[in-house]
């Protein structure tokens, strides 16, 4: 008895988020693909038709869209490494017995409840141009009044690293919370086992934390690189993708492809190339922790 | 000495986040020509003249209560049906035996690698068909079912331990009454971490609210305070002082949760 209504409840469960997942993300990510081989433009007089690969031929043949692709992977190439090691850092730190831990992890959390849209607006003022810039003032104390004050977002060179620092400074306390987690996790034992050894503080974490702080720092670092590549409101609010392209990301790309210029098919390209982007990632991700787990 | 040292390196960091918080909060008290005058030195993080003009400001600018109703709205509701599809889902994938379940459970792991970005475009052809622009339900329903909840209920409910289930079961209890009695009251710390997952990624949502909706009735807040900010005319200390009652609420439900968070994020399978 218990089977038959079990055979029934199962499907009965499970049908309100599938139905959810088919009709807002596997269809439209089925359209995606569709569209991204035609040459669907709203307004154009053309008749709808599939172009083949046209649309990435021309996509890839777009500097704007090149130059956002490498923008969104330096920005993976520094942010990633930089915010990892500061909120690992951060959870070492936490990790001890110190007064005031509460404190210092409730603070470096704070920015996450930050909606990324406030950090930009908050930003675009402390990047202000001119010697009453906050961060123009911070840099010209820490070097002695050597810092020659800078239009940080319309500097083709520093507005790329402004959203970059940004986008660590609201992002770490996630990452430092999740390391945290995984360090709690990690069983006194090891510890003693290692001290016995005659292990040291470094020996410790080399050999201890480090091994089984593994699986926990790889789900970061995927998290954190799949975001990057999702950049977007920091973009769209501090720099519109400027200046000359120097932050342009994929998704602003595709969203003025999209909507600024009704390239629907052209728009579609670019998000499928995007979705590529973090199935790769995903994909090294897995066969990381795979090699982990074999060598482990 | 380490003990020093950690210290030091802990209010390193800490006035480091600190800054552009306290330059929020204080400047949001200034005069607005003050702010931006102050940023440059440590007069930045004194509240000297402080009054609460651009609260006042804001309040008569903009509805400001109304997007944090629509935010707390849409995102509320998120959780809330989130927490009851996405758990019922993870169940029947991890607690139930039934014919399918093993290749629709395949779909979970591939669904959860596409994000919304790389399906904005189509789903907002297929929400205008709908004729859904502009209304709660299009910031709403969209995300309510999610593959990375499924994912987490469903990992989380593998390591509970059968027994309870199973005495339920020889009461006569049906698979929803088990459910429901049995394994969401010993499930806490998952609920809470998918809550509060969910919580953060919709509440700060900016993009879809910003292709989907026009009108100011339904718009939540991350989008509110970039049309605020490039409202005519700038003042800073009213843009932050937006800020600061946008983000006051949310700080304080978190200093309460964020133990449970941890918690929860030990206890669920998140860490890998």
């Amino acid at each position: 008895m218990t089977d038959s209504i079990q055979r029934r409840s199962g499907p009965l469960f499970a049908a309100p988020a599938l139905l959810g997942l088919v009709v807002f993300v596997a269809v439209p990510f089925a359209l995606a693909v569709v569209l991204a081989f035609t040459n669907l433009r709203l307004g154009s007089p053309l008749p709808t038709e599939f172009v083949g690969a046209e649309q990435f031929r021309r996509i890839f043949a777009e500097p704007a869209f090149v130059r956002a692709l490498l923008n969104n992977t330096l920005f993976a190439l520094v942010v990633v490494p930089l915010q990892t090691l500061l909120a690992l850092a951060l959870a070492l730190l936490l990790h001890q017995r110190l007064k005031g831990r509460a404190f210092f992890r409730t603070l470096f959390f704070a920015p996450v409840v930050f909606p990324l849209s406030l950090v930009a607006v908050v930003w675009v003022l402390i990047y202000a141009p001119g010697p009453e810039g906050m961060m123009n003032g911070f840099l010209r104390a820490v070097t002695f009044g050597a810092w020659i004050p800078r239009d940080f977002l319309r500097d083709p060179v520093l507005a790329l690293p402004a959203i970059m620092l940004t986008s660590i400074w609201q992002g770490a306390g996630f990452q430092m919370v999740i390391l945290l987690a995984g360090l709690q996790g990690i069983p006194g034992e090891l510890y003693e086992a290692a001290a016995m050894d005659g292990a040291g503080r470094w020996g410790q974490f080399q050999h201890v934390t480090l091994p089984q702080l593994r699986n926990t720092l790889s789900f970061t670092v995927l998290v954190t690189s799949i975001l990057a590549f999702r950049l977007f409101d920091q973009v769209q609010i501090m720099t519109r993708g400027g200046p000359r392209n120097a932050t342009t990301t994929v998704m602003f790309e595709a969203v003025q492809a999209s909507f600024g210029r009704q390239q629907v098919a052209k728009g579609a390209a670019m998000t499928v190339v995007l979705f590529l982007v973090v199935l790769a990632i995903t994909g090294v991700q897995r066969w990381v922790a795979r090699q982990g787990r074999e060598v482990g | 000495m380490g003990r020093l040292l950690s210290y030091g390196g802990l209010a390193l960091a800490a006035s480091l986040f600190l800054a552009p918080i306290a330059f929020m909060i204080v400047g949001s008290l200034k005069p607005d020509e003050r702010v931006l005058l102050d940023a440059g030195s440590m007069a930045a993080f004194v509240p000297e003249g402080a009054s609460l003009q651009n609260y006042r400001d804001v309040l008569a600018r903009v509805p400001f209560a109304r997007y944090l109703l629509n935010s707390a709205l849409i995102s509320s509701m998120i959780v809330a049906g989130g927490l009851a599809v996405n758990s019922l889902a993870g169940y029947a994938f991890s607690r139930i035996r039934w014919r399918g379940r093993d290749p629709l459970f395949a779909l979970v792991p591939a669904i959860m690698v596409i994000p919304l970005e790389a399906i904005a475009v189509p789903l907002f052809y297929q929400v205008t068909l709908f004729g859904w622009r502009d209304t709660y339900v299009v910031q709403i329903l969209p995300f309510v079912a999610n593959a990375f909840s499924i994912y987490l209920f469903y990992t989380f409910f593998l390591g509970l331990p059968r027994e309870l289930e199973e005495a339920a079961r020889m009461d006569g209890a049906g698979a929803l009454r088990t459910f429901l009695w049995v394994v969401v009251p010993n499930s806490r710390p998952v609920f809470t971490t998918a809550a509060i997952l969910t919580f953060l990624t919709q509440w700060g949502a900016f993009l879809w609210p910003l292709m989907v909706t026009s009108a100011e009735r339904v718009r939540p807040l991350p989008l509110a305070v970039s049309t605020f900010y490039s409202l005519p005319p700038l003042q800073w200390g009213d843009i932050f002082a937006f800020g600061v009652m946008m983000v006051a609420p949310i700080l304080g439900v978190f200093l309460v949760f964020q133990r449970w968070f941890v918690r929860g994020v030990v206890t669920t399978g998140i860490k890998g």
